[in-house]
């Protein structure tokens, strides 16, 4: 059914729809709308589902951890310092296999304190060893919360659907929340290997020794890079079912025999595609939105960047020191690779700075300016601060 | 023919939730505390343990002396990981019980919180804390659990120090204050005791509290043979008093039958060596220090013996090294 809901509103739906078992969270800006859906969905009798509400975000994770190895479909939201607080249990979540679902409602880390969105959080826990989907929007959001759910069980890896704060969670968007039937049908009761059960007791968590370490790590790296398969599938099942798809792995769109290409994740995706829409004598160029960051799809983008003179890959966190994140792993992807295009790297969006439709023309004549250089933080205004902090 | 009474009770059927062949040290009081708690429990449960001791030598992969469903997540999240547990247990339909394990120092320091909030939203779990009154996995480093003037290695007696400063958190006035339906002391030296208790927070539907008092032979350094007198002579002595409460408040305590100066509990052992030694004005006013804090339990929970004499010494015989079950 359409209907015109908050994104986090939505979400909330969506999850519902999955009927988790356990769904526990703490409150923090911007994810607790999804949260607060939740609750006032169980308060009312629409879902009926343990809410566990805790007193940390480390409890939180660690809550749903414990309900999933113990048998149940679990579900957590968190973002920013929530997310940081949270790292050791998604770091441990994740080397045990658990499978969990949890929105990542993204948002800049302190300090400078800031509520609003980059993806320094979800890129300070990527190498967790969660998969990490991003969405464009709240549609997206929507159908990969419920894809989420089947890819865990799936994979036995844990999901993170990240949309980026405030942006999403907050907008409206005319939404079609599926049906409670076709999700039923849709995606299979919760079913976990090594669920924790008396009748055939087992031990999860154990010490591991120097002689298995090394193997139960590449054994969690198979499954990641086995995983590519089963979120593409997983996009392609929900297709015939919904008709929707949110783009599997990344998808390719605009002129697709442009010589200048840009990556991006998540919402900045639509802002570009807009910008593109309006001013098209900015430029041709190729557009590739990244939906999968973990397991990182470096096939698919080897495939998708090929015949491209320029490639212009955008952050929306840095890493202090080195520069872009995704541009750091596209420029590894890309190594060796014979003609491959020039890279320029621009971080935008930092805290919340709002990354305007004119960006699209801006990056397109950045590629040919001699006084860009190959890694900048693209929007930044230093004469904004006094000199000597600039 | 009259029965072999010894013959009848090594058949008698004993669930064993922690098997023999496990690493701990020899005369591990944890290791004895977790094997009586467990079998007090039962076979229907499931084990949230924290880091530590226990974890570490009850497992490394692929081998496990656990014959419950058991997970080890973290140091400081075994509540909220038994949190989850019950959760799911309730959104099941499930009876399963859930036992969460930690040692001191995640229960009094790290995992303090999660603990805390455990106990407020009143979730159907068995806590139990095995108190040995330092950070023994990583190497005797001192916790909020440590006696005052014990010796450890971040808490060493020296010239300018008389081991640690601070005084052993009352943990149990602070579980006391969130009003959960049981809570209680106890200690290995008292199996029956333990046992009685564990069965009876079993059958209570809510948060329950245990903090069993486990000597460590390697931190406490004393004789890995004295680990059951050693844990009798800090209960007479008074300065770990064996108490029930319900919502909070003190509804059983055990009486002290030989009240011992705590001397007799401190020269045991090496953790204490600094408060005898000769000719230092210092270890006689730690001494005295710690007496009065025996005195002031003693007097605080009643244990001078006034009341019904329910001590209960019996446990100590049926107790069977090696853990060998039914």
């Amino acid at each position: 059914m359409r209907e015109a809901l908050e994104g986090s509103q939505a979400v909330a739906k969506a999850v519902s729809l999955c009927k988790p078992d356990v769904v526990s969270a703490y409150p923090i800006t911007p994810q607790t709308h999804i949260v607060e859906n939740l609750s006032k969905l169980v308060a009312d009798g629409d879902l009926h589902t343990e809410f566990v509400s805790v007193e940390s975000e480390f409890s939180a994770a660690s809550v749903v951890l414990g309900a999933a190895a113990a048998g149940a479909r679990a579900y957590t939201a968190s973002s920013s310092q929530g997310v940081l607080l949270m790292a050791e249990v998604l770091f441990n979540a994740a080397g045990m296999r658990i499978p969990l679902v949890m929105t990542v409602a993204n948002r800049a880390v302190s300090a400078p304190l800031s509520i609003w969105n980059d993806h320094a959080d979800s890129m300070a826990v990527r190498d967790s060893g969660w998969i990490q989907i991003h969405c464009e929007n709240n549609q997206e959001a929507v159908d990969s919360s419920i894809q989420a759910f089947r890819i865990t069980q799936e994979t036995e890896i844990p999901v993170m659907v990240c949309m980026d704060g405030f942006i999403l969670t907050h907008t409206m968007e005319v939404i079609d929340i599926p049906e409670q039937a076709m999700v039923d049908a849709w995606l299979p009761a919760f079913h976990f290997s090594r669920s924790l059960d008396p009748a055939s007791p087992k031990s999860i968590g154990t010490l591991v020794t120097p002689e298995f370490f090394t193997e139960v790590r590449h054994s969690h790296h198979e499954a990641m890079r086995k995983s590519l398969s089963v979120i593409q599938d997983t996009d392609a099942s929900w297709e015939k079912a919904s008709g929707r798809a949110c783009g599997g792995l990344l998808t390719v769109e605009g002129e697709t025999d442009a010589k200048i290409g840009i990556i991006a994740m998540g919402s900045t995706v639509g802002t570009l595609r807009e910008g593109h829409h309006r001013h098209p004598e900015s430029g041709a160029a190729k557009l590739i939105k990244l939906r999968t960051f973990r397991p990182f799809p470096a096939e698919a983008i080897r495939q998708a960047v090929a015949g491209l003179d320029h490639l212009i890959v955008i952050d929306r966190a840095l890493s202090p020191g080195l520069g872009g994140i995704l541009g750091s792993e596209v420029a590894a992807t890309l190594c060796g690779v014979e003609n491959a295009p020039k890279l320029h790297n621009h971080v935008l969006g930092l805290g919340g700075r709002d990354i305007p439709e004119t960006i699209y023309a801006d990056l397109l004549a950045s590629v040919e300016d001699p006084d860009i250089p190959a890694f900048s933080i693209f929007d930044n205004q230093p004469n904004k601060l006094a000199p000597e902090d600039r | 023919m009259a029965p072999d009474m010894n013959k009848l009770r090594d058949e008698q059927p004993r669930f064993c939730g922690l098997e023999s062949g496990h690493r701990a040290c020899q005369g591990c009081g944890e290791a004895l505390a977790a094997r009586l708690v467990m079998e007090g429990a039962g076979p229907d449960v499931m084990v949230a343990n924290a880091t530590g001791c226990l974890e570490v030598f009850t497992t490394a992969w692929p081998q496990s002396s656990w014959q419950v469903p058991w997970m080890h997540s973290l140091f400081e999240n075994a509540p909220a990981i038994a949190s989850g547990m019950d959760a799911a247990m309730k959104a099941k339909g499930k009876n399963t019980k859930v036992l969460a394990f930690g040692g001191d120092g995640s229960t009094y320091d790290i995992g303090f919180q999660a603990l805390s909030g455990m106990l407020e939203r009143h979730h159907n779990i068995l806590y139990v804390c095995y108190d040995n009154e330092a950070y023994m996995n990583t190497g005797i480093q001192r916790s909020s659990s440590t006696p005052h003037a014990a010796a450890t290695t971040t808490s060493p007696a020296g010239k300018e120090s008389m081991g640690k400063r601070h005084l052993k958190k009352d943990m149990l006035s602070i579980i006391a204050a969130h009003h959960i339906p049981f809570a209680a002391s106890a200690s290995v030296a008292y199996p029956a005791d333990l046992q009685r208790k564990v069965r009876y927070a079993m059958g209570i539907e809510g948060p329950t509290f245990l903090v069993v008092h486990s000597p460590c032979p390697l931190g406490w350094k004393h004789d890995s043979a004295a680990t059951i007198e050693v844990a009798r002579r800090a209960v007479e002595c008074g300065l770990f008093p064996l108490v029930e409460l319900e919502r909070g408040t003190v509804a059983n305590v055990m009486p002290i039958r030989n009240r011992r100066p705590v001397v007799d509990y401190l020269s045991l052992q090496g953790r204490f060596g600094h408060l005898f030694k000769a000719g230092d004005p210092r270890a006689e006013e730690e001494r005295d220090h710690l007496q009065a804090l025996a005195d002031y339990n003693i007097e605080t929970y009643g244990l001078s013996g006034q009341t019904d004499d329910n001590l209960d010494t019996t446990g100590a015989g049926i107790v069977r090294r090696g853990g060998g079950g039914a």
